[in-house]
């Protein structure tokens, strides 16, 4: 079995970002780390690789980013990714969801994987999607929120939480999963992975060698546009109770729970 | 004093806590031969001084490819326990050129904030007055000097030294020294994916031994295998160190800053009893295409004596002065961090060597505290350190003691030596101080002479005197609270982590208050519901701190939590 | 003109909330531009009768596309409203928050080449055409998102658009019959909607009670638990007690815990720090009860009551149980 991981680089969640306001652009500065839901979906390839109940032959970690993504790719390839793929072009920067999805589909679909793995969400807003634009991309079956894999046959049985609660799925191989944090506990790479990740391949790739059509990406082609950042519309001031007659107190939060219907 | 009745004031010395760094942190290799990694030269630190020394030696290397080869495949890695460079770097900053030139050679790219091209001290008579000092008293004279972001410069340097070869370990932290006998023989790295009892996870993963040929201690201010070294190889000072704490805040500002400003005087209090040393810096951020900023900071030596004195809410109160309120205008907070400085000066020095092991930059104590300098002696310590290493690796020899000369014969030694006896003085109250530091100045050093040594900072005896009511009640737009400050450090520590922060938890009072103010994020508290006993079991939070340092210097100690972990800091 | 399909998710014989209130923004924007408002269902037969379809019309759906396929998963239902769209020209796709919504709108934006905006807590009409509103940093900032592609998909955040029968109109139920793409048949459901134990989800609830420092020690989240009953939440916890040992992980929020936006968050005992703030700052409702006058919570909270909560849960806690028995 071949697993592909796609892995993203993101700006630190933690980091506070903000406006700049010299620009009126969100402020992309700073310093970039793997998305920490990718270490889950590499730590999930790794734990099929290693718990034996099917062969599998690869770990490819891959990216689509500027320059500094090969950082992404390094730190895949020391949790474990035989190898990376680097996917890089200045005519993919700023492409939407759309843009994103159908590049990566291109390069996935030139290593042939029998499993794509991906963390349901990035740490820079986007979420649930990227797995099903690819996979429609790929025709290939896709869950996102799977928080549980077990391999059954030529199949994965999967655990999701959705709308209603707990479902199980099981979905044909080859298939794209995006995995949630509940997934497992990412293992910490050793220093000598860390130090040896730099020697593993490292196949970089423009769009043109991925059969990438020029006019399905990048920030002029996108079908979705952000602009225009406006402050959210102002709360209304809250009222204050200072509770000296509880009973007072109680009835007042009651009818107040009641004018806003929360007491169905 | 300290409790009104009849109870003796408490010194946080009394209350030492539960570690014996000596034993703890230094020791010989326990992994297999097989299991260990072997580098050239292992840095651990990777501030100013450990990325000078990185760069400057693979430069040399460069044209050496014989001694090259013969320190590995690996043949200088830079341990760091930032999640990224930069990550832990605070300062004012002021910088003196000279040395990154230096270093730098022919590219100028270092980010800067531009030269220093007009400056003013003034002396605030009180929490409206302020007058500026004419002429500008001889220390703080900064022509020629630049306005950096250390966190900014890091990420550049770290740049440079990757692509000159280095390996960085970011994510690492350095947990213990390894010795053979008395040699330094490299350093083991932190363990991660321990849980709050220590126990291990399921991913847990224990730290790897590295094997270096020649360590170097970058470690900064409060340097965890530095203090264990100088207690279990004798390399400690004739006197202690002892440490400031400075916190910081960057704002964004509609009118660009014209100067750089330092102040003396208030809110710190004057009388030789409350041993309140330090002042603030205001420094001009302005760079063509970004909003203007201000880097705005106070700091305050940690041998004061209040119970409720702290650093973070001295700041905000020092806002309030209209000097201040003028420069910060409607502007808006972008960026808070805190982290502690040496001001031990020249006494406070250790050996800067041992058999395999060099010391260098703030770890060593390298700050010229009259003059508010430390970022270009950690890079020209970093510089030395590194040619004195490649000449004696060549030669077959560990013995770096050439390291220590060369810096005492530098610019370093010199500076240092001059302002030896400068911050001493204030012990004596500010005017007093002021007067004999100045005479100091004007006859550079040698009057008054002598020796005037320095006091460990958890010496001090403690007192109390409602200092607290005059801190601001934080309004989240202009003053700002603990919590919220820490929170736009990015500092996010894993929930389960062990505490990374050894302190005597069953104290007086006193002490718990002392450090429950002292600390700028939050981690110690008072216990609520402690009813009023003597005694109170000390709360600590270790998922807030920072890393400043100054728990250390005032009773506790802190050791690197799981690599990774703390402040993100992008501008600082 | 443009006409909006919105994809109404349903269970066990009702729709998802979060479904009728897309339903509810379709239909209102449909009005502003000309348009209609437009459902599709998915699911067996016996499930989806005419009289469940016909309550959409309630919501202002006009026409409901009922497709006979799995149910539950995502696939089928991207290749059943691609079908649709194509043969009747909508302009938006429409999603109530939800994860098959996240899903299936994202099989779509592939399908039709589409844009695609998600997270979305408003949609205005501008010049003929649909605008998202989407917070961004934390919520404090709103980016709009404008689509350039002939079809515009529109995934709200959960509980974003509020459900409103403002009618009894029916809408006319329509079968269609798709095929399949082969890879929306690779999925099998083996169970669906499993509830597990004690778990509650306290990111679906609708209302949260939730307790922090100020309960003062573990068993003061009983008295949380009571009140969480009687008004129909679940219990959730800050960090610090958590740490503390008084409550489990599962139920912490903030930042190192989980996001919620409930219709309301009680918070008792909780300061408001912003560690706390970024977990629940978008709940509709905020009521915050704490001693300490100046705890940053009353500054972001819509009912504030200064006082001490030991006295307040438990008698809040039989006023309103006495209000929903009367």
């Amino acid at each position: 079995m071949k697993i592909c991981v796609l892995v993203k680089e993101v700006p630190d969640a933690a980091v506070e970002k903000r406006i700049n306001p010299s620009t009126g652009r969100l402020d992309r500065g700073g310093e970039k780390n793997l998305n920490p839901f990718d270490t889950h979906a590499i730590e999930a390839a790794m734990q099929l690789k290693e718990g034996g109940a099917v062969t599998v032959d690869e770990v490819v970690a891959v990216t689509m980013g500027p320059a500094s993504a090969v950082r992404a790719l390094h730190k895949a390839v020391s949790l474990g990714a035989d190898r990376s793929v680097h996917l890089s072009d200045a005519a993919l920067e700023g492409s939407d969801v759309n843009g994103t999805g159908y590049a990566l589909a291109q390069v996935l679909a030139a290593e042939a994987p029998d499993l794509v793995l991906l963390g349901q969400q990035s740490d820079d807003g986007e979420c649930y999607t990227i797995g099903a634009v690819v996979a429609d991309h790929l025709r290939m079956p896709s869950l996102t929120q799977v928080i549980r894999i077990d391999v059954e046959d030529k199949a994965l049985r999967c655990e999701r939480q959705a709308e209603y609660g707990y479902d199980t799925v099981i979905v044909e191989l080859p298939a794209v999963i995006s995995v949630g944090d509940a997934i497992n506990e990412p293992r910490y790479p050793s220093l000598k992975a860390i130090m040896g990740a730099k020697k593993k391949p490292l196949e970089t790739k423009a769009a043109v060698d991925a059969g990438i059509a020029p006019e399905r990406v990048g920030y002029e082609h996108a079908r979705a546009h952000c602009a225009d950042f406006t402050a959210p519309a102002a709360k209304e001031a809250g009222r204050i109770i200072e509770d000296e007659d509880t009973a007072q107190t109680v009835d007042q939060i009651v009818a107040w729970l009641d004018e806003r219907k929360l007491l169905a | 004093m300290a409790r009104g009745n009849g109870a003796r004031p408490v010194a946080p010395i009394e209350y030492p806590p539960p570690v014996d760094p000596a034993a703890e942190f230094l020791g010989a290799p326990v992994d297999p031969e097989d299991e260990r990694i072997e580098v050239g030269v292992a840095i651990v630190g990777g501030g100013q001084a450990g990325m000078a020394c990185a760069l400057r030696l693979l430069q040399l290397l460069e044209d050496d490819p014989a001694l090259a080869e013969s320190l590995g495949e690996v043949p200088v890695a830079v341990i760091e326990k930032g999640r990224t460079p930069g990550a832990h770097q605070l300062s004012g900053g002021v910088m003196n050129p000279a040395p990154i030139r230096a270093l730098c050679g022919a590219d100028d790219t270092w980010p800067t904030f531009g030269e220093v091209r007009s400056e003013t001290v003034y002396f605030m008579a009180g929490r409206r007055r302020a007058i500026p000092l004419k002429p500008t008293p001889p220390p703080f004279r900064n022509h020629g000097n630049h306005v950096v972001s250390v966190a900014e410069l890091n990420r550049w340097l770290a740049e440079r030294a990757e692509e000159a070869g280095a390996y960085v370990l970011s994510e690492t932290a350095g947990a213990k020294l390894l010795l053979d006998g008395r040699q330094v023989v490299g350093v083991r790295t932190g363990d991660k994916g321990r849980d709050k009892a220590g126990g291990e996870k399921g991913n847990f993963e224990p730290g790897s031994e590295i094997m270096a040929r020649a360590t170097v201690l970058a470690e900064g201010c409060w340097g965890h295998l530095t203090g264990a070294a100088l207690k279990g190889l004798g390399l400690a000072a004739k006197d202690p160190q002892v440490w400031a704490l400075g916190v910081k805040e960057v704002w964004e500002v509609d009118q660009p800053l014209d100067r750089v400003i330092h102040t003396l005087g208030w809110p710190l209090r004057p009388q030789a009893k409350y041993k309140e040393f330090g002042g603030s810096w205001i420094y001009p951020m302005n760079r063509e295409g970004e909003a203007p900023k201000v880097s705005i900071g106070f700091v305050v030596g940690l041998d004061y004596a209040d119970v409720q004195l702290s650093a973070h809410d001295v700041l905000q109160e020092f806002k309030l002065h209209p000097l201040v309120r003028r420069i910060l205008g409607d502007g808006k907070r972008v960026g808070w961090g805190a982290k502690a400085i040496p001001e031990g000066g020249y006494w406070a020095m250790p050996r800067l060597h041992a058999p395999g092991m060099v010391i260098c930059g703030d770890a060593a104590g390298m700050v010229n505290v009259p003059r508010l300098k430390g970022i270009h002696y950690a890079i020209r310590s970093g510089m030395l350190a590194a040619e004195t290493l490649y000449r004696q690796l060549k030669a077959g020899s560990t013995d770096f003691s050439g390291y220590e000369q060369a810096v005492h014969d530098s610019e370093i030694g010199r500076d240092l030596y001059q302002a030896r006896n400068m911050k001493q003085p204030f012990a004596k109250g500010l005017v007093l101080g002021g007067a004999i530091t100045n005479a100091m100045v004007v006859t550079r050093g040698r009057l008054p002479g002598g020796h005037w040594p320095t006091h460990r900072d958890a010496d001090q005896p403690l007192l109390r005197s409602g200092r607290a009511k005059r801190y601001p009640a934080p309004d989240g737009k202009y003053t700002f609270d603990k919590l919220s400050s820490v929170f736009t450090t990015g500092n996010a520590t894993r929930d389960d982590a062990p505490s990374h922060i050894r302190i005597e938890r069953h104290v007086p009072r006193e002490l718990a208050e002392a450090w429950q103010w002292m600390c700028p994020a939050g981690v110690y508290e008072v216990p609520e519901d402690a009813e009023d006993a003597r005694h109170v079991e000390l709360q600590v939070n270790p998922s807030n701190c920072v890393q400043c340092g100054a728990i250390t210097a005032k009773g506790g100690r802190l050791t690197p939590p799981e690599g990774g972990d703390g402040p993100r800091y992008g501008l600082m | 003109m443009m006409s909006i399909l919105v994809y109404a998710l349903h269970h066990e014989g009702a729709f998802n909330k979060n479904s009728l209130g897309a339903v509810t923004e379709g239909a209102r924007l449909a009005v502003e531009l000309g348009g209609e408002c437009h459902a599709l269902v998915l699911g067996e037969p016996a499930a989806l009768g005419d009289e469940l379809c016909d309550s959409l019309g309630g919501h202002g759906a006009t026409r409901v596309f009922r497709v006979e396929g799995p149910e539950g998963l995502a696939q089928p239902v991207v290749d059943a409203m691609a079908q649709v769209i194509r043969e009747q020209g909508h302009g938006c796709a429409l999603f109530g928050g939800g994860l098959l919504g996240f899903e299936i709108g994202a099989g779509l934006t592939a399908r039709l080449d589409a844009g695609v905006c998600m997270e979305v807590t408003g949609v205005r009409v501008q010049d003929g055409k649909l605008v998202a509103e989407r917070p961004i940093l934390q919520d404090s900032s709103v980016s709009d998102v404008h689509f350039r592609s002939d079809v515009g998909v529109i995934i709200g955040r959960l509980n974003a658009f509020e459900p409103k029968a403002a009618s009894d109109a029916t809408a006319t139920v329509e079968d269609v019959s798709v095929e399949f793409a082969p890879h929306s048949l690779k999925a099998r459901m083996v169970s669906r909607g499993e509830q597990r134990g004690a778990d509650v989800n306290i990111e679906d609830a609708d209302i949260l009670v939730a307790g922090g420092r100020g309960l003062g020690k573990a068993e003061g989240f009983d008295a949380l638990e009571d009140l969480a009953g009687v008004l129909g939440g679940a219990v959730a916890a800050t960090r610090a007690v958590v740490d503390a040992g008084w409550y489990s992980y599962a139920a912490q929020i903030g930042q190192t815990g989980k996001t919620v936006s409930p219709k309301l968050y009680l918070a008792a005992g909780i300061s408001g720090a912003i560690q706390h703030k970024v977990g629940m700052q978008g709940s509709e409702h905020i009521v915050a009860i704490n001693k300490d006058a100046n705890a940053p919570i009353f500054e972001f909270s819509d009912l504030g009551v200064v006082g001490d909560l030991n006295k307040i849960v438990p008698k809040l806690t039989e006023a309103v149980k006495a209000r929903k028995g009367a």
